[in-house]
């Protein structure tokens, strides 16, 4: 139990570390409906970074980084911003039908540099664009590698598209075999995920049904991504599921929370988050 | 043996439409619907939508009450929450839908029937009425009524719903 809540503590500070660096929970953004009909649509999203899905006790999200597209690719406009002590909210006018996307997409660079005899760890906020001025003259030994976070919600006014799930080829994206808005208790569902364009296998997928303040147990279904990148989930009932996919990292040991120690030469990383609304039959 | 014999039949309607030996085959499907009347502080009309279904083949609505006459088509909001129905088939479509669409029908038994051009029933085989009701602030029952095409005169069918629907039958003629 203990090593499993390791697992998400570190995946999930991970997740959070480029739009709430100080936290690390669990983020997520929770769509007043999924499935939309009519004539002049309207959603609106909670965004937030938390323990408990899907309530919002700990952090706003940031909404940076925040874009929505609407299904036929264009950039949409994110409405009513705003961001309080304990979340974020934003509404998007859903004016075409298909499927829209709302992503918070960022990317950064993890490393470290040795001078003058000691090892420093790149800040945050180094990106590949910006990485040859967070490096001091006289640094030698540099280490990078790539961290991508992508946490996105889809929404679908009508019948789903996927016209908006072509991979731009960068960190982790999820490619419906099942769609998204399309998931129905008691049914079985399949989604591809690739990684940097690719299908990857050994992906972690966490899967946690939200509403965690009123059980004992979490209910999280974990999976891990086959040959092809894909991974099925049979929905044991109807609600919203958070859903949180990694690039593999080895374990921290038990009882030795020593995140200060020299850093290991820095690995690839990215993470994706989305929410995934399940309806009853 | 009578099965056999009434797809060759009907096979023959096909082909010529005019062979008048054949006017015996039901054209047309009542539907009686029973609407419950419900003791509830806020009560809302139910939507209903009817449609078919055939293994294989798409869904196909033929009949969706709901609350049409709003301004802006506000009432098509709610349609999602038919949702078995929007997920077969309303999910795909245009409201208001001609020859489809019609009003929210209060408490109590209602008739409505559908031609076989309306049904969709194309060929021979296993069809499923399926109806479903979905009310405000209220529940959602769905029912369904297995039948065949072509049906045999006096053939029917009937469900009972438990909370949003009351009986519902159907029969030929």
């Amino acid at each position: 139990m203990n090593k499993r809540f390791w697992g998400f503590a570190a995946t999930a500070a991970l997740v959070a570390l480029a739009a709430v660096p100080a936290s690390a929970h669990r983020q997520w953004m929770m769509p007043s409906s999924t499935v939309l009909s009519g004539d002049d649509v309207w959603v609106t999203v909670d965004a937030a970074v938390s323990n408990d899905l899907f309530y919002f006790e700990h952090q706003p999200m940031r909404l940076d980084a925040l874009k929505a597209w609407a299904p036929d690719g264009t950039e949409a406009a994110i409405e009513n911003k705003a961001t309080g002590r304990y979340r974020s909210t934003f509404d998007v006018h859903l004016t075409q039908k298909g499927t829209w996307r709302i992503a918070s997409v960022s990317d950064g660079l993890m490393g470290s540099y040795d001078l003058n005899g000691k090892t420093e760890r790149l800040p945050r906020g180094t990106t590949t664009a910006n990485l040859a001025e967070k490096i001091p003259a006289g640094a030698t030994n540099v280490q990078t590698a790539e961290s991508n976070n992508r946490n996105e919600i889809f929404v679908t006014v009508g019948e789903p598209t996927t016209t908006l799930f072509k991979p731009t080829g960068k960190g982790i994206e999820l490619v419906p075999v099942t769609h998204p808005n399309d998931l129905i208790s008691g049914e079985a569902a399949t989604f591809q995920f690739l990684l940097d364009g690719k299908p990857t296998a050994g992906l972690p997928v966490t899967i946690i049904p939200g509403g965690i303040r009123y059980r004992d147990q979490l209910g999280q279904i974990d999976l891990k991504t086959d040959a092809e990148g894909k991974v099925e989930v049979t929905w044991p009932e109807a609600g919203m599921y958070w859903v949180n996919v990694t690039t593999p990292r080895s374990e921290r040991p038990e009882g030795e929370g020593a995140p200060e120690a020299a850093p290991a030469a820095p690995q690839r990383r990215a993470s994706y988050v989305t929410t995934l609304e399940v309806m009853a039959p | 043996m009578q099965l056999p014999y009434r797809i060759v039949l009907s096979f023959g309607a096909g082909a010529t439409l005019a062979v008048p030996a054949l006017a015996a085959d039901p054209g047309t499907m009542d539907v009686t619907v029973a609407i419950p009347r419900l003791k509830v502080a806020e009560y809302h009309k139910p939507y209903v939508a009817f449609w078919v279904e055939k293994a294989g083949a798409k869904a196909k609505t033929v009949a969706v009450w709901y609350d049409h006459d709003m301004k802006a088509n506000e009432g098509t909001k709610w349609l999602r929450d038919v949702r078995q129905w929007w997920r077969a088939s309303g999910r795909t479509m245009s409201f208001p839908a001609n020859g489809i669409t019609g009003a929210t029908r209060a408490p109590g038994t209602h008739k409505i029937s559908f031609t076989r051009a309306q049904l969709g029933v194309q060929t021979p085989g296993q069809y499923t009425l399926v109806i479903e009701a979905a009310r405000e602030v209220g529940g959602r029952e769905l029912l369904r009524i297995p039948f065949t095409w072509p049906a045999k005169a006096g053939a029917g069918g009937r469900a009972a719903g438990a909370s949003e629907l009351g009986a519902v039958s159907v029969s030929f003629r």
